[in-house]
């Protein structure tokens, strides 16, 4: 194992253990009430990249990279889709490019639901952010092995 | 129309498939497209020749005023039906001679895309589409030039002439929106009704345009780009450089003589050049042996013909310069496929290897005398119907008619001399061995120019034919007005026909000592060592090498000065325009400063002051941690408070990205010169003291109403949210953001790569140089110390 993660230490493990889906859940809850409230897909996804960042700093490389399932550059490829897709259906209803798109889902319990093209634009951002974080540190990483 | 041209493009996009499935036959299917677009636009020919040009429009940029609109008129149609006339033919006929090449579905890509690119140029009605498809042309023809893109010389054709066209484009397109501009309109339909030459801008705009339409059309001194593009596959050169795109640039003369053309200027820098160039294309065919070679070089001559015409302006001029490119593009067209014949079925490829094969291939012989003649222009062809009209054209021109006609002339006598090499040499004398066993080819390859030939017998017969339904109407698209002139085969004994009869002699009789008349001018091959040509090789290569000396000197590797560079830069642009400022007053007022601001303040000053004078890698990032949470601070006091959790964020990931590479640093020592911190140390120092005066100034200064305002108006009407920084971000200015994201995963992509393309074998890079360099730097810096 490289230097810089000797000091492994049981109360950091232990502690990112219960912390990490909490600070996921956070950049979800981040990113969702970012159109009202301080928030949005730019600070979700950093606090989401810190978080798998911490597990990599407490545990290893390799459980990091297992949390993520994909390789980070694919969630940039994904992101910059969604993104730049989110663009498009103005366009199909005569719109201006880029001109945002609302839609209201009546729900049963919980009132409206409110869906938009920045939403999915915001997606798209969220998913960009942890991907290029994520791809530079794990390439880091990689480069000691 | 635009399902025309859109169909062609598609088409060309599923031909390499076609190919695929059908094989061999694909250039006959694919010839189908191009001869159902030649019948619709035949069936278009009585509608448009009674005057009524056909315009269709789509909006494309409304916004711009850019639509994408097409105009079907005389001049427009005799280009679409030779396009589409001649391109099938070229398909049929490529289908064959390229037969078995393993990359034919591609040719077929580009040779169609560069058709749809050149019936879009044609039928265009507005300035801005026109460039569009004046530039696809341009690139397919690189395409093609370059297909055989394997052999080096190839290549380096279809640069060049890449390079010359699209440096004429270049110019051509400022040109283009000057005439906008002037006409108030981008609609050529709109430009045609004014006329231009009394306008400011006439003379710049004149000269962009030309030099566009004079680099594509090969005129003196570009000419050298045309006979290099002979590299390409020879059904291209028999389509582009006979027919069809190197037309492109008179095509453009043509179309606006009737707004810039009849000023003096005009006649004189077009007729100019185009004598000049008529005069040296054709010497220099004269001088040539390669068969494609000649014919190129009298394309050569036959633009400087065109572009001659045009520049005098005159009605006669006018039907003389469509009926001469109409006979031109079935002669040549048919000698091109005549000289790829040579070649693909006896391996010919110079007339001086070339002698009696008329018993071997006796069809060809016969089409490519027929072509000859009218090349030549004698009785009863169409060539000598155009040859007619050119002289009267020249001889009742208003200025410098002698001198024109005399250079007319005397290209004529050239031009016989060209026309007997073609009809004669091949095919008749002594049978020399061929390289191949000689024979007649395939009716594909024959069909051709056994129709163009036959075409120019027959509209040399019955003028009427073409004049009536076609020329006409071209001819008064030219000149603005109604033409009141027409075509005949006998115009009765008078001048011009002596002259044609002159130099048919002449012609003839140079012909043969045509070997002596080689050796004679051989000089020429000294002289063009400092032509054209080698001009254009000594500015590539000043280009290339100012590129690699501003590369050496401006990006070099280190990003410290980069930095340097680019503070530097800064400093001066903004402190210039600082020192211009008449009013130069600044916001001193700091009465309202708080007393966490002033806190901040002592801890910023505190932390950057340590961070300079520090000796330890993590000390250094440590402070600059904390500088950034200071910052954050500071969003947060002015309630920017998304800015303010971003900035923290960030910090937070640097300080991570930092502890992973920290370790791989050097050891922290002094590595630069006591002299270079004192001057890194001048510009931090002077392009914060910019930066702070700029924002003083600038909220002392304040004349206009900021953004912020509209933002904060309508985010919750229009973005439906609160938060008007994300609503800025993901609504209102989404396609930055959109960039800003693009740039995020360039970042990405590029750290990944410089990591794991750096492991395994690999190829010494620029980058890997620079490093070493470095290294080495580093180790005698050490060594001094």
């Amino acid at each position: 194992m490289s230097r810089q993660f000797n000091m492994r230490s049981l109360i950091l493990s232990t502690g990112t253990t219960i912390i990490l889906p909490l600070l996921l859940l956070f950049s979800l809850f981040l990113l969702l009430r970012g159109h009202n409230e301080p928030g949005g897909g730019f600070i979700g996804g950093l606090v989401a990249a810190a978080a798998i960042a911490l597990k990599l700093f407490a545990d290893d490389y390799p459980s990091a990279k297992a949390l993520l399932r994909v390789h980070p550059l694919q969630l940039v490829g994904i992101g910059l889709a969604l993104a730049a897709l989110s663009s498009l259906p103005s366009l199909l209803v005569g719109d201006n490019f880029f001109t945002a798109q609302w839609w209201t889902l009546p729900l049963p319990i919980f009132g409206d639901l409110k869906l938009s093209t920045p939403l999915i634009f915001d997606i798209g951002v969220f998913l960009g952010v942890i991907g290029t974080v994520l791809t530079v540190i794990f390439t880091l990483v990689e480069a000691e092995h | 129309m635009l399902n025309v041209v859109l169909s062609i493009f598609l088409l060309a996009c599923i031909a390499p498939h076609l190919y695929r499935l059908l094989g061999k036959h694909t250039g006959l299917v694919l010839a189908l497209l191009p001869a159902t677009l030649f019948i619709y636009f035949a069936s278009q020919l009585s509608a448009v020749s009674q005057g009524q040009p056909l315009l269709q429009s789509w909006p494309w940029f409304p916004g711009l005023g850019i639509q994408l609109s097409f105009m079907l008129d005389g001049l427009s149609l005799l280009f679409a039906l030779l396009i589409t006339g001649i391109g099938t033919f070229i398909l049929c006929y490529a289908g064959q001679y390229l037969q078995g090449h393993p990359a034919l579905g591609r040719f077929f890509l580009f040779l169609l895309s560069f058709m749809g690119a050149m019936l879009g140029l044609v039928l265009s009605d507005n300035l801005i589409t026109l460039f569009v498809f004046w530039e696809l042309t341009t690139v397919s023809s690189f395409m093609l030039i370059g297909f055989n893109h394997e052999d080096s010389e190839s290549r380096q054709k279809a640069h060049q002439g890449l390079m010359v066209t699209v440096l004429g484009g270049l110019a051509l397109m400022t040109g283009l929106i000057m005439l906008g501009m002037a006409a108030g309109s981008y609609q050529l339909s709109d430009v045609l009704q004014q006329d231009l030459t009394g306008h400011s801008l006439y003379l710049p705009m004149l000269i962009l345009i030309l030099l566009g339409a004079f680099t594509k059309s090969a005129q003196t001194p570009f000419h050298f780009w045309l006979p290099n593009a002979m590299a390409a596959p020879t059904p291209v050169s028999a389509y582009l450089h006979s027919a069809t795109m190197v037309k492109a640039g008179v095509y453009l003369l043509a179309r606006l003589q009737p707004s810039l053309g009849g000023s003096e200027v005009w006649l004189l820098t077009l007729s100019a050049v185009g004598a000049l160039t008529m005069l040296t294309g054709i010497f220099l065919a004269s001088r040539a042996t390669g068969i494609k070679k000649v014919l190129a070089y009298s394309t050569v001559m036959a633009l400087g013909t065109l572009t001659m015409l045009l520049g005098l302006g005159t009605e006669k001029a006018a039907l003389a310069a469509v009926t001469f490119l109409l006979a031109h593009a079935l002669y040549k067209g048919a000698l091109f496929m005549i000289a790829g014949i040579l070649d693909h079925e006896a391996g010919i490829k110079d007339f001086e290897k070339a002698s009696g094969l008329r018993k071997l291939m006796p069809r060809t012989t016969l089409v490519a005398v027929v072509a000859a003649l009218s090349l030549a222009g004698v009785i009863p062809l169409f060539g000598f119907v155009g040859k007619e009209l050119l002289l009267e054209a020249v001889l009742s021109g208003s200025q410098w008619q002698l001198g024109l006609t005399a250079a007319t002339v005397l290209a004529n006598i050239f031009v016989v001399l060209v026309a007997a090499l073609l009809a004669i040499k091949p095919w008749f004398g002594q049978a020399l061995p061929t390289p191949k066993p000689a024979h007649d080819p395939g009716w594909q390859m024959l069909a051709g120019p056994a129709v163009l030939a036959t075409l120019g017998l027959i509209f040399g017969l019955l003028p009427m034919l073409p004049d009536q339904y076609l020329l006409n109407a071209a001819a008064t698209a030219v000149y603005g007005q109604p033409i009141s002139g027409y075509l005949a085969l006998w115009h009765g004994i008078n001048l011009p026909l002596m002259l044609s009869l002159g130099s048919l002699v002449l012609g003839l009789l140079l012909f043969r000592f045509w070997q002596p008349w080689r050796k004679l001018t051989a000089v020429v091959e000294t002289l063009s060592k400092a032509g054209p040509e080698a001009g254009y090789n000594k500015l590539m290569a000043a280009l290339v090498s100012f590129a690699a000396w501003q590369t050496r000197v401006l990006q070099n590797g280190y990003l410290r000065n980069y930095l340097l560079t680019t503070m530097a830069t800064v400093v001066l642009l903004v402190g210039w325009a600082m020192l211009r400022l008449e009013h130069f007053e600044l916001n001193w007022q700091f009465s309202d400063v708080r007393v966490q601001e002033a806190v901040i303040f002592l801890v910023l000053l505190t932390t950057i002051i340590s961070a300079v004078v520090l000796n330890s890698f993590l000390g250094v990032v440590a402070l600059l941690g904390a500088l950034g949470f200071a910052v954050a601070l500071i969003y947060v006091f002015f309630s920017a408070v998304d800015v303010g959790i971003t900035q923290v964020l960030v910090e937070t990931i640097t300080v991570l990205l930092l502890v992973l590479v920290l370790y791989r640093l050097p050891e922290f020592r002094r590595l630069s010169s006591t002299a270079h911190r004192a001057r890194d140390a001048l510009i931090a120092i002077a392009s914060g003291t910019v930066i702070t005066l700029l924002i003083l100034l600038v909220t002392a200064s304040r004349s206009m109403e900021g953004i912020a305002g509209y933002f904060l108006e309508k985010s919750v009407p229009e973005g439906y949210g609160r938060n008007v920084v994300n609503v800025i971000l993901v609504d209102f200015r989404a396609l930055d953001t959109l960039g800003e994201i693009f740039v995020l995963a360039l970042v990405a992509i590029g750290v990944y790569a410089m990591v794991h393309l750096r492991t395994g074998a690999k190829p010494v890079t620029n980058a890997d140089k620079r490093l070493t360099a470095e290294q080495k730097r580093q180790q005698s810096v050490k060594g001094e110390l």
